[in-house]
């Protein structure tokens, strides 16, 4: 049964993947997406903002656009799971003997192995404007990590959206409001900087615990801070995904059953 | 699963959504190797039914045995042996025909020369040998719809539950459609249709149940249904509409009632109970009256106008 799970689920990663290979331009736009935002917020905006302690704002930003590029998988996901839904092809699933979590699982695996992907390009990216790990290889395989559980949380509340939404459609609505998430950090700008409730905000975002970690963990600029938040950011960047799967997964599951 | 067991065998299934009951009591026994047509307009709960029979809706209440096994306590059995084709063409546009078929194998856990070899066979009795290699996205509607069933076929159900499969497609998709499933007929296997059209569960269907608020209101052989839209009917145009009067009281001389006259059309048409005595007695009367006849038909009530009849008493 164990195994069967498995092979249903790489099968139905599989499906993903020979869809990429047979119609590139949506996966590599996700993929070049975030690079356009950190030559945007690189050369555009960065000049104009000041960084908490000094430092480069490119090494600033750079783990702020991985946090954020984790963030907008949520749409990838959403796309995905809605689209087999509005098509029947959840159904068709769901009246097969197959292991009911393997659909939701082989979704889980490509959405993880295009987010590996995107990583590498904004990592790539950030290397080519002058971001550097400065952290040893551990901390840097920890940062790279904590990256990647974040989209992994993230990822199921992709799939319960894109199953309690009505159609492909309504990524729309998300798509406008990942940015605040986004924004309402310190992902692009110091929490410092933004009127107090705000900022406070920002601070217990859980893409900030993510960006605070892994700024520690690469060496980079605007590490640390006052708050309580601020001052347990590892921590943080480990528990607000296991809260957010812990909320998820069983809401997306129970969804899945009874679609 | 005995031999007389039906191969669908439901009993007072019931399922509310909010305030509305989709299926109030609803009843059927369909026997195995037969085309069943579930018949109904939008909303009467034949999109409901077909759910609940592919486990993937729970019933609120009633029985529902697919294949002599319980849909609810033994949904994974259940699933091993049914075939869904819903609404939608459940295909992957990006990947070919074949690929998808491929895909569809290997989860129902064929090894991948034999998911590879039913896939071959499936795109060879489908008709889409040829367009087989070619991603979906270039697909006819019609063409979408024959892979849509032919992955629905994938490990030759003992019952396939076919959810409206013509719905959206023109006539020439349609027929083909039509033809794959009387395909998949000949092959043995049990199939409920669900269709809002009449003419599609006549040519379809070895028998038909007619859904109204979630219940059926009448079942029989497509024949059977006709019958209660009265009996045959002698039709006649006339060359010359001046005609008419005079070709009415043959008519209701020849039918023993009262023709339906319409001038417009130079139409009428009158009930007969004795076929072919009525038709030549009515040949002999009019040509020795001298009217000039278009066209004369005997012919049976379409499923039109039994389902009219159906539902006006329904609602009478």
């Amino acid at each position: 049964m164990m195994v069967w799970a498995l092979t249903d689920s790489w099968t139905i990663a599989r499906r993903d993947f020979a869809r990429w290979a047979r119609q590139p331009g949506p996966v590599l736009a996700a993929l070049l997406f975030p690079v356009l935002v950190v030559l945007m917020f690189g050369y555009l905006f960065g000049g104009a903002i000041e960084v908490p302690g000094g430092g480069d704002y490119r090494e600033y930003l750079m783990p702020g656009m991985f946090a954020t590029a984790m963030l907008f998988g949520i749409e990838t996901t959403m796309v995905a799971v809605s689209t087999d839904a509005a098509r029947g092809v959840t159904d068709r699933f769901r009246s097969m003997p197959m292991a009911p979590s393997a659909v939701v699982a082989g979704r889980s695996l490509s959405d993880m192995v295009h987010s590996v992907f995107g990583l590498a390009v904004l990592l790539g990216c950030g290397l080519l404007i002058g971001w550097r790990a400065h952290g040893g290889l551990g901390a840097t395989v920890l940062a790279v990590g904590l990256l990647l559980l974040l989209r992994f949380a993230l990822l199921w509340v992709g799939i319960w959206l894109g199953l309690v939404v009505r159609g492909p459609e309504s990524v729309v609505a998300v798509q406008i409001l990942v940015w605040p998430v986004a924004f309402l950090a310190n992902t692009f700008v110091p929490p410092e900087t933004m009127p107090a409730g705000l900022g406070a905000i920002a601070e217990w975002n859980p893409l900030s615990a993510t960006v605070a970690a892994t700024r520690e963990l690469f060496g980079n600029p605007g590490a640390g801070g006052d708050s309580w938040a601020a001052t347990h950011a590892l921590g943080l960047a480990i528990v607000w995904p296991v809260l957010i799967l812990a909320v998820f997964v069983p809401l997306a599951v129970r969804r899945y059953r009874a679609a | 699963m005995s031999a007389t067991e039906p191969a669908v065998h439901v009993d007072g299934l019931r399922k509310r959504y909010g305030d509305t009951a989709a299926l109030d009591g609803f009843d059927l026994a369909v026997p195995p190797g037969t085309v069943h047509g579930l018949l109904g307009p939008n909303g009467a709960g034949k999109t409901t039914a077909v759910r609940i029979l592919a486990t993937l809706t729970r019933p609120d209440g009633g029985r529902a045995r697919v294949a002599g096994l319980d849909v609810v306590a033994e949904a994974r059995q259940v699933r091993a042996r049914i075939g869904l084709v819903g609404q939608h063409a459940a295909v992957e546009e990006a990947l070919s025909g074949r690929q998808n078929l491929e895909l569809f194998g290997r989860l129902h856990h064929l090894d991948r020369a034999t998911a590879g070899r039913r896939a071959d066979e499936l795109l060879d009795r489908f008709g889409l040998a040829g367009t087989g290699r070619k991603p979906v996205t270039g697909y006819s509607g019609g063409m979408r719809r024959r892979l849509d069933l032919a992955a629905g076929m994938i490990t030759a159900p003992e019952v396939l539950f076919l959810d409206e499969p013509t719905t959206g497609l023109d006539p020439r998709g349609r027929a083909e459609v039509w033809d794959s499933v009387r395909t998949l007929v000949a092959g043995g296997a049990t199939v409920l249709l669900t269709t809002q059209y009449l003419d599609e569960a006549d040519q379809l269907a070895d028998r038909i149940s007619v859904l109204d608020a979630g219940r059926v209101i009448a079942e029989g052989t497509p024949e059977q249904l006709k019958t209660v839209a009265g009996p045959d009917r002698l039709d006649l145009v006339l060359r010359s509409a001046a005609d008419l009067p005079a070709a009415a009281a043959i008519a209701a001389r020849v039918a023993g009632a009262e023709p339906d006259v319409d001038p417009d059309t130079r139409r009428l048409g009158v009930p007969v109970a004795d076929r072919v005595a009525a038709l030549t007695e009515a040949v002999r009367a009019l040509d020795t009256a001298g009217i000039r006849v278009e066209d004369i038909a005997l012919r049976r009530p379409t499923l039109d106008e039994a389902f009219l009849q159906i539902t006006r008493k329904v609602d009478a």
